[in-house]
C-alpha cells in the first residue's frame, strides 16, 4: 500500500473510531455558529464532524475534524480540535490542531445570551475545514497543491462574541469573528455567522421513542467573511447559506447534515458536512475515588 | 503573608457562599412573577410520562435515573422540592446555577421544561402551605 493510501486510511479509521464515540445534549443543529448551550459541567462529548466537496477546478476533498469538547464549570467549557484532509490525486495531510474556550458571563438565562470565545490556532494551510471563514479568501486556493499549501504554517488568536436567543422553541445564534496571525505581519480579519434552528415539536411524547419528532431539529445557518481591518465588507470573501439538520438519538448519539451553499463568486458551489457525535456523561467521575 | 490572609479569608468566603447556595437559597432569587407561574400540564399523567422521558434523556445523567442523586448532585426526591412551587421549578431548570453547577437548561423548549415540572412534581407532591413554610427553612 503507497504511503499517501496508508495515510488516508489512517484518516479514515480515525473518523470511524469518532463515530462509534458520539453526544447528547438538544444542542441547536449547527456547524459553524455557535449557540450559548455549553457543555454540561464534567461530561465529555466527542465528535467527528466531516466536510467534503468537489469544486469546479480543484480536486474532490475530504476534510475530517475531531473534537473534544468537555465542561470544566457550567460557565466554561474548553475544547480541542484535531483535524486533517485528504484530496483526491494529492495526498492526505494532518492540518492542524486548536484549542477554544468558552466563557459564559452572566449567571441566567436572559433574553439575549452572550458568550465569549477565545481560541488558539495551530493549522497550515492545508486546512479546508471551513470551520468559519474570515478575511479576504476564495474557493479558487483550493486548486493549489497541498505540498504547497503545508508550507504555510498559521499561528492565530480567534475571539468570537456568541449572541443567542430562545423564542418560543426558536433558536436564534450570532457569532462576531475576528481573527489574528501572530506569526505573520497580516492585518486583524473579520468574519461572522448567524443562524435560527427549531425542534419539530416542542413538547416530548409520552412514550420513549427513537425516532419522535422532538428528537429532530432543522435550520439554516448564514456564515462568511467580512474583510480586514484595511478593508472591511463582502468583497472578495467567501459567503455560505446553508439549511441545517440534526438528530438527537435518546442513547446519546446526535447525527447532523448540512449543504452548504456559495453566494457568490469566490465560494465554492457546494460544501456537504456531516457529523456524528457523542456525550461520555460525567466523564469527571472517571478520576475520582468515590463514584 | 498578607497575601496568604487574603487567599484564606476569599476560600472562606467562597466555601459560604457554596453552603448558602447548597441550601436552597436559590429559592430567593426567584423573581416573584416566577414564582407565581402555573403549571399548564400541572396533574396530566401524560405530560409527567414526557418529563419522565426527557428526564432520563436530560437530566438523570447528573441526577440519577430515579432523581436519587449522583455523587455531591443533589437528589430531586426532596422536602425542599416538594415545598417548591411549579414556577419555582420551571425557574430553576430554565436559569440554572453557573457558578453552582447546574447549567442554563434555557435551550430546551419551554413546553419540555414544564413537563418535567410536572415529573418532579409527580415525585414530590406539594405539601400544606404551613408545611411548605417549614420546609423551606429547615437546613438540609
Amino acid at each position: 500500500m503507497a504511503f499517501r493510501h496508508r495515510r488516508a486510511a489512517a484518516l479514515v479509521v480515525l473518523c470511524l473510531f469518532a463515530a462509534f464515540q458520539a453526544k447528547a445534549q438538544q444542542e441547536p443543529p449547527y456547524f459553524v455558529t455557535y449557540s450559548s448551550v455549553m457543555e454540561e459541567p464534567g461530561n465529555l462529548e466527542i465528535e467527528n464532524q466531516n466536510l467534503t466537496a468537489a469544486p469546479k477546478e480543484a480536486q474532490t476533498f475530504f476534510a475530517p475534524t475531531v473534537e473534544f469538547e468537555y465542561g470544566a464549570t457550567a460557565w466554561w467549557t474548553t475544547e480541542v480540535y484535531v483535524q486533517g484532509q485528504a484530496t483526491q490525486s494529492d495526498s492526505s495531510v494532518f492540518t492542524g490542531f486548536r484549542w477554544e474556550n468558552r466563557f459564559r458571563p452572566l449567571p441566567r438565562d436572559y433574553w439575549i445570551n452572550p458568550v465569549i470565545y477565545i481560541e488558539y490556532e495551530d493549522v497550515n494551510g492545508a486546512d479546508k475545514s471551513y470551520l468559519e471563514i474570515t478575511g479576504n479568501s476564495s474557493a479558487a486556493d483550493l486548486a493549489i497543491p497541498n505540498a504547497v499549501l503545508r508550507q504555510y504554517i498559521v499561528r492565530s488568536f480567534e475571539g468570537k462574541l456568541i449572541l443567542s436567543s430562545n423564542v418560543r422553541g426558536w433558536n436564534f445564534s450570532e457569532n462576531f469573528i475576528t481573527e489574528k496571525e501572530l506569526n505573520h505581519p497580516m492585518p486583524w480579519e473579520f468574519g461572522y455567522a448567524v443562524a435560527a434552528s427549531r425542534p419539530l415539536s416542542l413538547r416530548g411524547s409520552e412514550r420513549a421513542c427513537t425516532f419522535c419528532r422532538q428528537n429532530f431539529s432543522a435550520g439554516a445557518e448564514l456564515f462568511g467573511g467580512l474583510g480586514t481591518r484595511y478593508g472591511f465588507g463582502l468583497s472578495h470573501t467567501e459567503q455560505y447559506a446553508a439549511p441545517t439538520l440534526a438528530f438527537n438519538t435518546p442513547g446519546g448519539f446526535t447525527y447532523r447534515f448540512s449543504p452548504e451553499f456559495g453566494l457568490n463568486d469566490n465560494s465554492a458551489t457546494v460544501l456537504w458536512r456531516f457529523g456524528m457525535s457523542y456525550e461520555v456523561s460525567q466523564f469527571r467521575d472517571w478520576f475520582r475515588r468515590s463514584r | 503573608m498578607k497575601g496568604r490572609i487574603l487567599t484564606v479569608a476569599a476560600l472562606i468566603a467562597a466555601s459560604a457562599f457554596c453552603f448558602a447556595a447548597a441550601d436552597g437559597s436559590w429559592l430567593k432569587k426567584v423573581p416573584q412573577a416566577d414564582r407565581e407561574r402555573v403549571n399548564p400540564f400541572a396533574g396530566q399523567p401524560g405530560a409527567a410520562a414526557a418529563g419522565e422521558n426527557l428526564f432520563r434523556n436530560n437530566c438523570a445523567k447528573c441526577h440519577g435515573a430515579e432523581a436519587q442523586g449522583k455523587g455531591s448532585r443533589p437528589s430531586l426526591r426532596s422536602e425542599r422540592l416538594a415545598a417548591a412551587t411549579d414556577g419555582e421549578i420551571a425557574w430553576i431548570i430554565k436559569n440554572g446555577q453557573m457558578y453552582k453547577s447546574m447549567p442554563s437548561w434555557g435551550g430546551l423548549p419551554e413546553p419540555q421544561r414544564w413537563q418535567i415540572v410536572t415529573y418532579l412534581r409527580s415525585l414530590n407532591p406539594p405539601v400544606r402551605p404551613e408545611e411548605r413554610v417549614a420546609a423551606q427553612e429547615a437546613p438540609k
